[in-house]
């Protein structure tokens, strides 16, 4: 593995360093090739050492770092490195980072920007679809043999016609919005600012957006202020015909309130790809046939893999020839 | 059905014969119009259709009929007043049209009431397949998550070739929803479509040699009848996807079922098989194949759009006005 390079006018410099907290899955599951041409990349699961002492050991120096998302990139492990400068992340989520901690260093992120938006909605589009059509409670109904056995499938819901509200309306929620408009619902949203330039309806609290809406999407990350935040109450409002999607994280969501609410059947059903405490998940959703359940899987195709490995590389070259990052995260905004 | 006191005003109201219950309405517990028509109920009656018919019916102008109950040249010939077939369906192949183009019979059937339904359900299928969606709820209930990454990858819908065969209005309801997720659309019909964008392709192999997924929308036929035959489907290939919300026999399903469990065709998303309520147990076991028993249509909202219709166009009929949805023949 290299880990010089030669410059423009024939001196040898060192390529620079960059942690990999994580084994990256995005380039292994394509057959990406890592940048090691480009980057000493530091490497942490070859080691024996556990990880923070392989971060004292050797990586100390880098001034990047690239995380996936699950693996929480804290204070503790920040404050071992201390000419850190960039935080790329492959996970279009951010909950993993201490977003104070960059803040208060200066230390810039680059996200996942919209590489994944187009097939999350596609999934959280497909999880509304199955839920009020009930295609696959169907599918297990013709696998039991219970067509031929006992007759006619209960009658779906159309959802032409359906209000859907969209909570978060970022890349994805704007995406979801797209798709749903195709079918003829109708859209609204709440986000934590109006968009002027939407011309959907905002309700400035979910709680309204429920009462007004046949189903919740979920797209928003989750933060300290959208933890929780479709609790019993919103949930209740959305009522025994209602439908939540989840494609954002599961703590958005009041778990065991929506288990509860979905096994009394005052929540209509639920299309989850995210829970709480993946990859486990409640037992009590497994009798149930209004659920649809995903294994966090909405970003995982060959297509968004190939461009965010793409834009790991384009966004550590970037930052390292000094050059504005592709996905910058604004921070002062999240 | 009628009471003795409710027969002398039933007189004085239109009369319908119905040859079999009205699911549309039974099935969402809507009453039948019974205040404004009297409604010859057949199936109510202990004697074989025809007695019935001959004893009851002989002054009935219209009959109302859903897929199951024929209307044939002999039932027709026993209704001589008869001026107007109403189908709860779309499909026409249980009417005895040319009888009825020849004693000048309006026919009006539920073309149009179902093609958003209908379309929605064929998109959910696609998704399903492509993104594995009844597959990974499968597998996380019976416990086989573990951990994030573990579950096979999903494939995008942008950027997909589908092939409409079959462009009528379901057909066009498919290509406008899938428009919406950056598919391209192209498609095969009996005719070009000269108003419409979209690639034709005359020849549906081409159109399958073309295409990442078939949509089968169209009708069933004597043309259409195993139109996707094994030449077709190979043609598609390994991770060619059929959808079929039209009807089973458009497909060769034998044929069919091989090249799944053969990997020879990548999955498939059926609405309808050649011997409903019956499916091929080949393709029980199969995770690349999702399956619904042929409820493409059944949503209360379609049937509840039926009712409204069934009963706007027996209005129409007997106030002289035109009806709502009456066929060409």
């Amino acid at each position: 593995m290299a880990s010089t390079q030669e410059s423009p006018n024939g001196t040898v410099i060192p390529l620079p360093h960059v942690l990999l907290l994580r084994y990256p899955a995005h380039f292994s599951h394509i057959n990406y090739p890592l940048p090691d041409h480009l980057f000493h990349l530091l490497k942490p699961w070859e080691s024996p050492l556990p990880l923070d002492q392989f971060v004292l050991a050797h990586a100390r120096s880098a001034q990047a770092v690239v995380t996936t998302g699950g693996i929480s990139f804290h204070a503790d492990l920040m404050s071992m490195m201390p000419d850190l400068r960039l935080i790329v992340t492959t996970s279009a989520g951010l909950d993993h980072i201490d977003l104070a901690e960059c803040r208060r260093r200066g230390i810039a992120i680059a996200c996942a920007g919209d590489v994944y938006s187009e097939v999350v909605a596609d999934l959280a589009v497909g999880l509304l679809l199955d839920l009020w059509r009930k295609v696959s409670a169907a599918n297990r109904y013709v696998r039991a043999g219970r067509w031929a056995r006992d007759g006619d499938f209960p009658l779906g819901s159309k959802l032409g016609g359906k209000r859907v509200g969209i909570v978060g309306l970022g890349s994805i929620g704007t995406e979801v919005a797209k798709r749903l408009e195709a079918f003829g619902c109708i859209i609204s949203y709440n986000s934590r600012k109006e968009k002027p330039s939407v011309s959907f309806p905002f309700y400035t609290d979910v709680l309204d957006l429920a009462s007004n809406s046949d189903a919740l999407v979920i797209c928003c990350g989750l933060t300290p202020e959208t933890h929780h935040m479709i609790n019993r109450e919103v949930m209740t409002a959305l009522g025994k015909d209602g439908v939540i999607v989840n494609i954002g994280r599961g703590a958005i969501v009041d778990e065991k309130e929506m288990v509860q609410l979905l096994v009394s059947g005052e929540l209509g059903g639920a299309g989850l790809d995210v829970f709480e405490n993946e990859p486990h998940f409640p037992q009590d959703l497994i009798g149930l046939d209004n659920v649809v359940l995903s294994p966090h899987c909405a970003a995982f195709t060959p297509e968004s893999f190939f461009n965010m490995c793409q834009l790991v590389v384009g966004n550590l070259e970037a930052f390292f020839s000094n050059k504005p990052l592709l996905s910058p995260v604004a921070l002062e905004e999240v | 059905m009628a009471s003795p006191s409710q027969i002398s005003i039933g007189d004085a109201l239109p009369q319908v014969l119905l040859l079999r219950n009205l699911l549309p309405f039974s099935l969402i517990n809507k009453p039948l119009p019974d205040d404004r028509f009297h409604f010859l109920r057949a199936w109510e009656s202990s004697v074989p259709l025809d007695e019935f018919v001959l004893a009851n019916a002989q002054s009935a102008r219209a009959v109302v009929t859903s897929g199951g109950a024929p209307v044939t040249a002999d039932l027709l010939r026993m209704l001589p007043d008869l001026q107007f077939v109403l189908t709860t369906t779309a499909g026409l192949n249980h009417i005895d049209l040319d009888e009825c183009r020849r004693r000048g019979i309006a026919v009006a059937n539920a073309a149009g009431v179902f093609s958003e339904d209908v379309a929605e359900v064929a998109v959910c299928l696609l998704i399903d397949v492509w993104r594995r969606i009844s597959a990974g709820d499968r597998y996380i209930r019976a416990g086989r998550w573990v951990g994030i990454g573990a579950f096979p990858l999903g494939f995008k819908l942008r950027g997909k070739r589908v092939g409409i065969v079959g462009l009528g209005r379901i057909g066009m309801e498919v290509a406008k929803r899938l428009d919406a997720f950056g598919c391209i659309i192209s498609y095969n019909s009996r005719n070009q479509k000269t108003d419409i964008a979209y690639p034709f392709f005359p020849n549906l192999r081409d159109l399958a040699s073309n295409s990442d997924a078939l949509v089968i929308c169209c009708g069933l036929t004597d043309e259409t009848h195993h139109m996707i035959d094994k030449e077709v489907m190979m043609t598609l290939g390994k991770e060619g996807v059929i959808v079929n919300i039209g009807r089973g026999p458009i497909i060769d399903e034998k044929e069919m079922v091989e090249l799944l469990v053969k990997g020879e065709l990548g999955g498939a998303g059926l609405d309808v098989f050649e011997n409903e309520p019956d499916v091929p147990k080949e393709l029980m076991g199969l995770d690349n194949v999702v399956m619904t028993p042929h409820c493409g249509a059944l949503t209360r909202e379609s049937f509840l759009t039926l009712c409204e219709l069934v009963v706007g166009n027996l209005e129409a009929f007997f106030s002289n006005r035109p009806l709502l949805s009456q066929v060409q023949l």
